[in-house]
């Protein structure tokens, strides 16, 4: 169990059954009055952030999580499946815990999976990925005011919006949290 | 080279932070940077400002230089001002500096204190019961700077250990402790600043350009219209804790079912008052205060409801804390018991009676009014200090 003095960020704690992330705390203590740490906990299993004092002398619950670096190998079927580097351990998981982002993972892609009692609940993928352009109609030669965009297949699969300057061939970078584009990156 | 007293140190090098060195009016040409391991977190990696003290005179070595990285050096320059202005205010009202231990047989009982167990005794967590005992003894106006250690509390404001300014008039009453406590204030404010304004900023207050001001008189407020007009909860002070919790749920603060007396009055406290506090532009005294937190305050005479105690409030920041001392032995003991009661209940630690404390009122102490000021958040509030951690000469995490 842990008490209010080893409240940190980064702290995993279990509550009514849901593993939460300390993500902010201050230490409170009115002159003549009880001290407590006010906390904010992100559950990790639907990003919902609550605020709680926990009250010094208050116990919390460990959380059984684990976050481990893994890449990504193949999708088969509606699952996807990851293999741990170290270790060379497999798992599948379902392709929904991952949303629209899914269309965009290319093999051997690194990612965060999240354990909670051994088992995989959430998968972080990197901020930005880069991917090239394999199939995108031309874009008309002066329409390049405004924000005006076309769709573009990229090497997953994907189709994303991107500015008409964009060729075949070109690398862009995308934002996985949105699914769009960013910009265009030099090919290494 | 250039020779220092016996010290050798680089010739000045301008390098990053040029301007911002040249705009800092305590920082000034011919100053000196020395070649300094790359400090974490520290603005001029590779390099530290040390130069001879420039700010107004003080007493003691005014000539050191140090190689230490510049916030530090500040803190430490601060710290010794604020010190010596506060020595040299008791020393013109004729206070007599004392020195009582800090290790003692029995530490304060104040139910939401842990003292640190040292020795086979333990850490004050405040000086006031042996300087009560001066006090029976006859002296009549004391003053004491000294370290005080209060376990599990670590925050922006609170440090494990810490520096405590407490004074004591016998004879006197609170009014005389609040004139002492705004002249100091003011006075180490302006020592520090050159203003008393001091600019408020930090965690949840989103204004930019706002002040305190610290210059006397400071506003006075009881508890009560505090708790009435920010709150909407009437304390009364008589109310048992159920009653309390309604008033308090009635006002849309939310209280567990079976809180006690002062877990309710803080929670709306804490959620309601506290920030308006912080927003007033000048520094207040809150004053008499429910019966239930009375601690060693007597009760107010004809009010048996509220108590003779204030707190000092600066930008919102909690500074200080004043009895109008509690002198009568049998209702002392039947405070302590009480104190221990209630710990042994909420199973923290059982702290023995000061007995000597007791013979010492009951062989009479004079009327007497007391106060007990946080050094550090002075130094914080005369230094804009977000965290008590930039004002200690090391933070419990340096060490």
């Amino acid at each position: 169990m842990y008490d209010t003095s080893d409240i940190r960020k980064g702290l995993k704690v279990l509550m009514d059954g849901n593993p939460y992330n300390v993500i902010e705390f201050q230490f409170v203590k009115p002159g003549k009055g009880a001290a407590f740490t006010r906390t904010k906990f992100k559950n990790l299993l639907t990003g919902a952030v609550v605020e709680r004092n926990i009250r010094s002398g208050e116990k919390l619950e460990p959380a059984n999580v684990d976050q481990r670096d893994m890449q990504f190998l193949y999708k088969e079927a509606g699952d996807l499946v990851f293999m741990d580097q170290t270790n060379y351990e497999q798992v599948t998981v379902s392709a929904d815990l991952i949303g629209d982002a899914v269309d965009l993972m290319k093999d051997n892609l690194p990612v965060t999976v999240l354990f909670f009692n051994e088992r995989p609940v959430d998968v972080s993928l990197p901020t930005f990925v880069f991917l090239e352009i394999t199939a995108s109609e031309p874009g008309v030669k002066g329409d390049t005011s405004g924000n005006v965009q076309k769709p573009a297949t990229v090497e997953t699969g994907a189709t994303v919006n991107v500015p008409l300057f964009i060729r075949v061939g070109d690398t862009i970078k995308i934002d996985t949290r949105t699914c769009e584009y960013v910009e265009r990156v030099n090919k290494q | 080279m250039e020779s220092v007293g016996d010290r050798h140190l680089a010739t000045i090098r301008f390098e990053r932070g040029d301007a911002e060195v040249l705009a800092d009016p305590a920082w000034q040409p011919g100053d000196l940077i020395v070649e300094h391991e790359p400090v974490p977190g520290e603005g001029y990696p590779g390099y530290a400002l040390v130069r001879r003290y420039a700010g107004p005179p003080y007493p003691g070595p005014s000539t050191e230089v140090a190689r230490l990285p510049r916030p530090r050096l500040r803190a430490l320059q601060q710290r010794a001002k604020a010190l010596a202005v506060t020595r040299a205010y008791f020393a013109e009202q004729d206070f007599l500096e004392v020195e009582t231990p800090l290790l003692v047989r029995s530490p304060g009982l104040e139910i939401h204190l842990d003292a640190v167990p040292a020795g086979g005794g333990f850490l004050i967590t405040s000086p006031e019961y042996q300087m009560k005992r001066l006090l029976a003894g006859g002296l009549e106006r004391i003053f004491q700077i000294c370290k005080c250690f209060r376990g599990n509390e670590h925050g922006p404001h609170h440090s494990g250990e810490f520096t405590m300014i407490e004074w004591y008039r016998a004879g006197a009453s609170l009014d005389a402790i609040i004139a002492d406590t705004e002249q100091l204030v003011a006075r180490v404010v302006r020592e520090l600043t050159g203003t008393t304004q001091i600019p408020v900023s930090g965690e949840g207050r989103v204004w930019e350009t706002f002040t305190c001001d610290v210059a006397p008189p400071w506003l006075r407020m009881t508890v009560r219209e505090a708790m009435q007009r920010w709150a909407g909860v009437d304390v009364h002070g008589a109310e048992p804790a159920a009653e309390l919790v309604a008033k308090c749920r009635a006002a849309g603060i939310p209280v567990d079912d079976h809180a006690a007396w002062d877990d309710a009055f803080f929670a709306a406290f804490l959620a309601r008052v506290e920030p308006q506090i912080a927003q007033l532009d000048r520094a207040l005294i809150l004053h008499d205060w429910p019966a239930p937190l009375a601690a060693l305050a007597r009760r107010t005479p004809g009010d048996p409801h509220t108590a003779l105690r204030f707190e000092a409030y600066v930008g919102g920041l909690e500074l200080a804390n004043a009895f109008d001392e509690l002198v009568d032995p049998a209702e002392q003991r039947v405070r302590f018991e009480d104190d221990q009661r209630i710990r042994r209940e909420r199973g923290r630690a059982v702290y023995p009676i000061d007995d000597k404390l007791i013979a010492a009122l009951a062989e009479g102490l004079p009327p007497s009014a007391g106060i007990a000021l946080g050094f550090d958040r002075l130094v914080m509030l005369a230094t804009g200090a977000a965290s008590i951690d930039q004002v200690l000469t090391f933070s419990e995490s340096e060490l």
